[in-house]
């Protein structure tokens, strides 16, 4: 690891990011040109977030000549957990739900992501991610796992593992933008460590065929 | 005006439902590529902002490829990134300014944060050449109806008055629905009233006689909603045609009244008209026969670049780099909000 920059503060993403770059790259004494590729998680998480982190990691990626990849932000906070294995990663879905899958070990996920009640999350594996501890007396105490939060360091990493595993050709393959959204458990599973740089969502937009108008007269 | 040596400005608009990326060299238009995602919208009667967010994010990789592509141009050749940072919809424009300051990093070029109606403003350099200082602008549009002074686009701009309620379009979009035509309403009004008289009903002009420089519209959309609900009642059939050149009348009439108004009180001659309503007919044939009666000269320009899109924020950052102004900072936030007295951040 040659720097990284962590803050946590979920309505700044947008503020925060590209300076943190730009810092980041200068305390590793490192240009853009250096760079092999340019990973950003992919969520399940809050849109507006996934979509600065997508949007930056695709534009920076497009002007420097490199491929841009998604991770899977469950696959990292799995990658940097303390427990070997097996354990589930959680975080925050709000509305009373978490993001979460199932993993074997650091880095193998075997179910996931999925978007559910806190009550509903399987068996009585370890808890890894602020989902844990938000929901600690339902999923009970002894099973919150660190780390809380996933960081950035623990994607890159992961990523250059599966990266230096792949040829050019390979690589220009996975990130190549493909065609629909990845919106279902079944396409995010299928993309496996590296995928293409667009966000899991999970949930459809919140939107409301209107009926017929509403009268003004009575 | 216009030379080689002139920087070569991208432009990002994401503040509604449209990716529009431009990219102009001083007044001069070299790429003006637009994705939309109004289709996804139609069926909800509106724009869905989360809907419009998830559609930038998919359409501006492949929207900026294309505006270089038609320009001719290649990533290095770009001089200056200048984005919309506001008004708008929140998560809209912050993937526009996502984007933006990672192609202003990465090029390692300056960042212009600009203002949407501004931008509006400035495109019309675009195509009618510099603009008189001072100006009128009505910008009347989905999202905003606004009168403006505008004594200098990149420095200075005055707002006289703006919608107290609905905003122009969005009146037209209501009424649409209403008359059983399809979202977005404009067009389809605009249509229908062709074969219809403006006359027929007497619908309320809001705010006409009140001395402000303000619009309401509100007022209006009901009271088509009341008239056509009467007539339904009383088991008539509805005028279609009628009703809808009738509320477009109403409206039309209004706008022209006080831009004319605020020319007039402010010693102006040239009043230009922008945003998505300026492409309604009706609206430029009577701001022509009053701007002709009242010696003004008026600008309107081509309909593609009245809606949004990316070539009128390259106008607006093109104007801010020939004003040497201080460009943005990697830290500025999507406002939307933005009040047009920031014409830059």
């Amino acid at each position: 690891m040659l720097a990284e920059s962590t803050t946590i503060d979920a309505r700044r993403h947008g503020e925060l990011l590209a300076p943190a770059i730009e810092r980041v790259l200068r305390e590793a004494g490192a240009t853009l040109r250096d760079l092999t590729a340019i990973v950003a998680g992919t969520g399940p998480g809050p849109y507006t977030g996934l979509r600065v982190g997508l949007m930056t990691a695709t534009a920076l990626a497009a002007t420097a000549g490199v491929p841009a990849f998604g991770v899977c932000t469950l696959d990292a906070l799995a990658y940097a957990a303390r427990t070997p294995g097996p354990f589930l990663v959680a975080t925050d879905a709000r509305r009373k739900e978490v993001f979460w899958a199932r993993y074997g070990d650091r880095e193998t996920r075997l179910d996931g992501p999925r978007v559910d009640r806190p009550h509903d999350l399987p068996g009585d594996l370890p808890v890894v991610g602020a989902g844990g501890r938000l929901y600690a007396d339902i999923v009970g105490p002894g099973r919150v796992e660190g780390p809380e939060h996933p960081s950035a360091g623990a994607l890159a990493a992961l990523a250059a593992g599966h990266l230096a595993a792949l040829t050019d050709e390979e690589a220009a393959e996975i990130a190549r933008v493909p065609e629909g959204r990845v919106d279902s458990v079944e396409k995010a599973r299928e993309l496996g460590v590296l995928g293409p740089p667009r966000p899991i969502y999970l949930r459809r937009p919140d939107a409301q065929v209107p009926g017929a108008p509403k009268k003004v007269t009575a | 005006m216009s030379g080689a040596d002139e920087p070569i400005v991208l432009g990002i608009e994401t503040s509604c439902d449209e990716t529009g990326v431009g990219i102009v060299r001083g007044h001069t238009l070299l790429a003006d590529t637009i994705a939309s995602s109004m289709e996804e919208h139609a069926r909800f009667g509106g724009v869905v902002p989360e809907v419009a967010s998830r559609a930038h994010l998919e359409a501006m990789t492949p929207t900026v490829e294309s505006a270089l592509a038609k320009a001719g141009l290649r990533f290095s050749d770009i001089d200056a990134v200048a984005v919309t940072a506001g008004p708008g919809l929140a998560g809209a424009l912050l993937v526009g300014v996502a984007a933006a300051k990672a192609y202003a990093m990465g090029l390692g070029v300056p960042l212009y944060g600009v203002n949407h109606l501004a931008a509006h403003v400035a495109v019309d350099q675009l195509e009618h050449g510099p603009l008189p200082k001072p100006a009128i602008a009505l910008l009347v549009s989905g999202g905003h109806s606004s009168l403006l002074l505008v004594p200098d686009v990149a420095r200075d701009v005055v707002s006289l008055g703006s919608t107290v309620d609905d905003a122009a379009g969005e009146a037209f979009d209501k009424v649409a629905r209403v008359l059983g035509l399809p979202f977005p309403g404009g067009p389809h009004i605009d249509r229908a009233a062709r074969e219809g008289s403006g006359t027929a009903v007497a619908f309320p002009r809001g705010k006409y006689d009140d001395g402000t420089l303000d619009f309401s519209f509100s007022g209006l959309k009901t009271a088509v909603a009341r008239w056509v609900e009467a007539r339904a009642a009383a088991g008539e059939s509805v005028p279609m045609n009628d009703v809808a050149a009738s509320f477009q009348e109403a409206v039309v009439d209004v706008l022209t009244r006080k831009a004319l108004q605020a020319c007039a009180r402010h010693g102006v001659e040239d009043l230009l008209i922008g945003g998505g309503v300026a492409a309604n007919s009706r609206l430029r044939a009577l701001a022509q026969e009053r701007c002709d009666a009242a010696g003004v000269r008026l600008r309107v320009p081509r309909p593609g670049l009245c809606t949004d899109n990316g070539a009128m924020v390259a106008a607006l950052g093109s104007e801010l780099v020939a004003a040497g102004a201080e460009p943005s900072t990697l830290e500025i936030p999507a406002d939307s909000s933005l009040p047009i007295t920031t014409i830059h951040v």
